[in-house]
């Protein structure tokens, strides 16, 4: 028997190394379930009932839960902000001891602000799950990433990941870092140096503003898409000038010394970050890590929903 | 605690070979059966068992895998934390099969009915058998029966019935544990 931590899943940064692993151990059993051959799913949620609140546009992250949250057998509700009351004013608690007084149990929340799923935490009685909030964690997507790069390496100990791109509009950037350095990972970030936060030697990361260089360092590469919807002013000079000096192409990638893994947490715009003939290559794992996605989403919920009695 | 062994030894041997017979008396050259040891205990009688019967029926293939029932118990959420799986191993399919579940102790029989549960997952068999290496009698929260038991033990909610084995424990060994009145 063993138990998290936490009571809510708001971020990386709430999670211990053994949280982690436990979540790992998990998954990787959720993992043969999703491949059993007759039945791909386990009735332990099924007096659970989930609502999906996303503020912000998601299609992966939100199928990813919601199949995650059925293949366990829970009641699932979505709930979208474009089509809801939110546009005519309500305030989030409102919003969401709304859906609560229909009686559910645990909350998978998406918003555009730093900080929302925290917020709600300490407002409504039941469990949070972050999928997203603004440019400050998305720890489903760290978590998943980090089991890809277990799965493929066997540990992530002593492994070099770098991570390029917007790293200063990205939750994926931040969540990764924290989780892979509780791993005991080596982490980089590459990027323009527009793009790169000011304070990123905080977290104990390297920085290196050449692709080529952090390539030929690293084991694995995670390529990140530009947050253009983020942006509200220019960081870089134009589109085309960044894939020139950031985006991930075969040739660099074949004139590396070393056959380094390639990810991607998607959304990809091909020809931008990462060219079409990289992305699926033998050396992407980018559809891994959606798959993995779902098994790491089920321990998660699997294990918050175990604690709350 | 108070330890009683109830067989240990050659004893313990011959009560595994006999449940070999028996199954064989059934099952032929087990070529339309499974073997199918629960998660964790269980898995150690259902390897015993397969390699004695692959001994008594060295041209026969003998099929055994090992089947978690976390995902599938009934006290989820009714329990302190929840609990962590270990892996299933079932390289086959069960479908028109004749599957013998097999756990160390029976005593409830819940986990025998999420066992149930989690089978479907792998097909749907032709027919299903229980063997429990010890009946803990007049226990049961389900009406669950085992087609074949190893020994029958009567003992209270309080005791505890341990199986230990010889290739993870160093003995074959069933011993009940009682509380010591105070």
């Amino acid at each position: 028997m063993a138990e998290l931590s936490t009571r809510h899943l708001l971020g990386i940064k709430g999670l211990t190394e053994q949280d982690i692993q436990l979540i790992f151990e998990t998954a990787d059993r959720f993992k043969d379930v999703l491949n059993q051959p007759q039945i791909r799913k386990v009735p332990s949620l099924r007096d659970l009932t989930i609502a999906n609140i996303f503020f912000e546009n998601s299609t992966r992250t939100r199928l990813s839960f919601e199949l995650a949250e059925k293949r366990l057998s829970a009641d699932v509700v979505n709930f979208a902000a474009s089509s809801s009351s939110v546009s005519k004013g309500e305030t989030l608690i409102d919003t969401v001891n709304n859906i609560l007084a229909m009686k559910v149990d645990m909350v998978v929340m998406r918003h555009p602000y730093a900080g929302a799923a925290t917020f709600l935490s300490k407002h409504v009685k039941a469990q949070i799950v972050n999928a997203g909030d603004g440019a400050h964690e998305h720890p489903t997507q760290a978590l998943l990433d980090a089991f890809s790069i277990r799965e493929k390496y066997g540990d992530v100990a002593g492994k070099k990941v770098v991570i390029v791109g917007d790293i200063l509009h990205s939750r994926v950037a931040l969540s990764n870092i924290l989780c892979l350095k509780q791993l005991g990972a080596e982490v980089m970030v590459c990027g323009p140096t527009t793009l790169i936060p000011k304070y990123i030697n905080a977290l104990g990361v390297k920085v290196e503003h050449n692709l080529v260089k952090a390539l030929n360092w690293c084991d694995v590469a995670n390529m990140l898409r530009i947050q253009l919807e983020r942006q509200d002013i220019k960081y870089f000079p134009s589109i085309r000038e960044y894939t020139m000096l950031y985006g991930l192409n075969k040739e660099i990638l074949n004139s590396l010394d070393k056959e380094i893994t390639v990810m991607h947490p998607g959304p990809i715009n091909r020809g931008v970050e990462i060219t079409s003939d990289v992305a699926d290559s033998k050396q992407s794992i980018i559809l891994d890590q959606v798959e993995n996605g779902v098994a790491i989403r089920m321990a998660v919920l699997y294990l918050l929903a175990g604690q709350t009695q | 605690m108070q330890n009683l062994t109830l067989l240990d030894g050659q004893k313990f041997q011959i009560t595994i070979q006999r449940l070999c017979r028996q199954l064989i008396e059934n099952h032929n050259d087990f070529s339309e059966t499974v073997l199918i040891g629960i998660q964790p205990r269980g898995i150690y009688l259902a390897k015993r068992v397969a390699n004695e019967l692959r001994k008594i029926l060295p041209d026969s293939n003998i099929q055994q895998g090992d089947m978690v029932i976390t995902f599938y118990r009934d006290d989820f959420r009714r329990r302190g934390a929840p609990l962590i799986p270990s892996e299933t191993k079932m390289d086959f399919i069960i479908e028109g099969k004749k599957v013998v579940l097999m756990d160390d102790v029976l005593w409830s029989g819940r986990t025998i009915r999420a066992a149930m549960e989690a089978m479907l997952a792998y097909g749907r068999p032709q027919k299903v058998e229980l063997l429990a290496l010890v009946d803990r009698r007049y226990s049961r929260h389900l009406p669950i029966m085992p087609d074949y038991v190893g020994i029958d033990v009567d003992s209270i909610a309080s005791q505890k019935v341990v199986v230990s084995w010889k290739e993870t424990d160093g003995e074959d060994k069933i011993v009940l544990l009682s509380e010591i009145e105070k």
